[in-house]
């Protein structure tokens, strides 16, 4: 158990900047998840942790002691990687205990924790069978087991669900939270699933082009992101993003689609006429109130005990909501309302939120 | 009426493809197994039924004494070595060459795949180049360096110029690259050394590759005739297939096709025992990679 601390870390693969300086401190048994679309760079990081890649600049540091230069060996972590990468000529038990007979832990320790992880995990019974004899659930628990087994300070998880079907990581999510929590290990997790971003971590990093765009909780990054690229990633469907200009002194936001809006929590600055963006979720989408615009559907999804509409404006921006019940089919036109507490606002150019 | 009448026209068009199938595949096997069929039963007359000119097509009653020749004293009286030693020379040098090969190409695979050196493909294009000079045409040269070298009629000289391989490297280092990055992350986080990951992961992994390329390395190996006539004129250190080529004389004495033709069974007996005990890893190898 330890934290970790990253300074100013950058990644260049040749003139290819990847990691543009990220800085980023794990309290001693934390859960970070770093979640962003493919080639963000979340993976780059954390084999930087791991010491698989090595930093262009910047500073890596587990447990206070400086690893920058160290072998993975040598950084007393544990990695569960997104194929498992279980040696397929062992069995389950040889590939639990690979790394702790590397160094050279004596024959009775291995067998012991051997069986204390089986347990932990529920796989005794497959101690003694090879990989390929495995399912993919079984193969992702075998792939815990040999990170656990080392009781490292520090757990790298590389996308470990992306390979099981549907209800399996339902199954398999739950497990590795409760897990953690169970171990105490602070532990940093890759994904590029938002939900499982938000049910895993105890904070989130959520990485856009090579930068930590915000570090935060789940229910942070979900109530007030810090700028349109996490608005629009983290919540399905996706955030509306409308265009508007401030208006009423910096009270109120006159949107192109037609309504004007008064902000509930305080003016912002600038002088009328600044061009923002507006977000809202399609969930906090209502059927009436006061701003109503008219949405032209095209497309509803019928989730049973909630509809999802989309459909354009009559300004030709494209807006989503999220309905309890049934609602109208196709084709039709229907007017929703945009409650005005539940705005975000972010500045048009920068796309950086706008606090009062 | 009309669907009976297709149906039959069905079944009979199958019998005629099935039949044309098999009289293809018969014909191929009397094509190969002619001329082995000839060489047992040639190895069962006495001398003289050969000599004569005809070729029997039947098993005569002189095995026993043939093969018992052939072994302990070889044929033609002047020419002849005991096949005994020249099978156990021919197995030791076949058995070296295959090791050898091996040995050198799953090491420079490993070092070419999985290290990043200055000049690495450099390196593996070198490697790859000698593809194209096969040992007949280094022939004079290597000749000239092995006997330089002090090596003449020694195992050490009859082998090392054959084992450099660029075939077993080019095979090992496709094999490689097929092995996902994450065994070599895992193995590093494991705390797994580089000749740690090569004896505990990589050469596992590799069983079923290096079981069918010995078989064809070994083959290749026993096969050898040219290198071994030029490199051994001890008669001791005779190689089979050399031996047997040599019991055929030059037309001016008889010669004992009998005893040539029961070492020539002798000498064919090792490869094809080799191909038939590892005919399961051969194909395992061949066919399927354990991932």
């Amino acid at each position: 158990m330890a934290t970790l601390n990253l300074s100013a870390v950058t990644k260049s693969f040749g003139a290819t900047m990847v990691l543009h300086g990220i800085d980023l401190a794990v309290a001693d048994g934390e859960m970070i998840v770093i979640v962003g679309a493919s080639g963000c760079g979340k993976s780059t990081l954390l084999r930087i942790v791991a010491g698989l890649e090595t930093p262009t600049t910047g500073h890596v540091a587990i447990g206070g002691r400086e690893v920058t230069r160290l072998e993975p060996a040598d950084r007393d972590i544990a990695m569960v990687f997104q194929n498992y990468a279980l040696y397929p000529h062992m069995t389950v038990a040889q590939n639990m205990a690979y790394g702790l007979k590397i160094r050279g832990t004596p024959k009775e320790e291995i067998a012991r924790r051997v069986a204390e992880t089986a347990g932990l995990l529920g796989i005794e019974p497959l101690l003694a069978r090879k990989p390929r004899e495995l399912s993919g659930g079984q193969r992702q628990r075998v792939a815990m087991g040999r990170a656990i087994i080392r009781e490292p300070k520090l757990f790298l998880f590389d996308e470990p669900l992306s390979n099981l079907d549907a209800k399996l990581r339902v199954q398999m999510r739950g497990e590795i939270r409760r897990l953690q929590q169970r171990l105490g290990v602070t532990s940093l997790y890759v994904t590029h699933d938002q939900v499982e971003a938000m049910t895993l971590g105890d904070r989130l990093v959520v990485m856009h082009q090579g930068r930590a765009a915000q570090v935060a909780s789940p229910m942070e990054v979900w109530a007030r992101p810090a700028d349109t690229y996490v608005a629009s990633f983290i919540g399905s469907p996706a955030m509306n993003l409308l265009a508007g200009t401030l208006a009423e002194g910096g009270a109120a936001v006159q949107l192109k689609a037609g309504p004007l809006l008064r902000f509930q929590d305080g003016p912002r600055a600038g002088g009328d006429g600044r061009p923002l963006t507006i977000g809202i979720r399609p969930e906090h989408m209502l059927r009436d109130g006061e701003a109503l615009v008219t949405v032209a559907l095209d497309l509803v999804e019928p989730l049973g005990s909630e509809t999802v509409l989309h459909g354009k404006l009559a300004n030709g921006e494209v807006l989503t909501a999220r309905l309890p019940g049934m609602v109208p089919a196709v084709g039709s036109a229907m007017p929703l309302a945009i409650p005005a507490e539940a705005l975000h606002v972010f500045d048009a150019e920068t796309g950086r939120r706008l606090d009062s | 009426m009309e669907d009976a009448l297709l149906a039959r026209r069905a079944l009979a068009r199958q019998r005629w493809a099935r039949w044309l199938a098999h009289a293809a595949l018969g014909l191929g096997v009397l094509v190969f197994a002619f001329p082995i069929w000839i060489t047992l039963v040639g190895s069962t007359h006495d001398a003289a039924t050969i000599g004569r000119g005809d070729v029997p097509l039947l098993p005569g009653g002189q095995a026993l004494e043939n093969y018992a020749t052939a072994w302990n004293s070889g044929g033609g009286t002047l020419r002849g070595n005991p096949a005994a030693g020249m099978l156990l020379n021919s197995a030791i040098m076949a058995l070296l060459i295959a090791a050898g090969k091996i040995a050198i190409s799953l090491l420079s695979a490993y070092a070419v795949v999985f290290f990043r050196f200055p000049l690495r493909m450099a390196a593996f294009w070198t490697i790859f180049i000698t593809l194209m000079l096969p040992v007949e045409v280094r022939i004079i040269p290597t000749y000239q360096v092995i006997v330089n070298l002090d090596l003449f009629n020694s195992f050490t000289g009859l082998t090392l110029p054959l084992i450099a391989s660029a075939t077993a490297t080019l095979l090992f280092r496709q094999f490689f690259l097929t092995i996902p990055d994450e065994y070599v992350e895992a193995a590093q986080l494991d705390g797994a050394g580089p000749l740690r990951f090569f004896r505990d992961i990589l050469l596992p992994l590799s069983v079923t590759n290096i079981a069918a390329l010995g078989v064809i390395l070994f083959i290749y190996g026993w096969n050898q005739y040219l290198w071994p006539l030029l490199i051994i004129n001890d008669r001791s250190m005779q190689t089979i297939v050399v031996g047997l080529a040599k019991m055929i004389g030059n037309g001016d004495s008889q010669n004992e096709w009998n005893t040539i033709m029961a070492t020539a069974v002798l000498a064919m007996t090792p490869p094809v025992l080799v191909v038939v005990l590892m005919q399961r890893w051969f194909i395992k190898g061949l066919t399927e990679t354990e991932k």
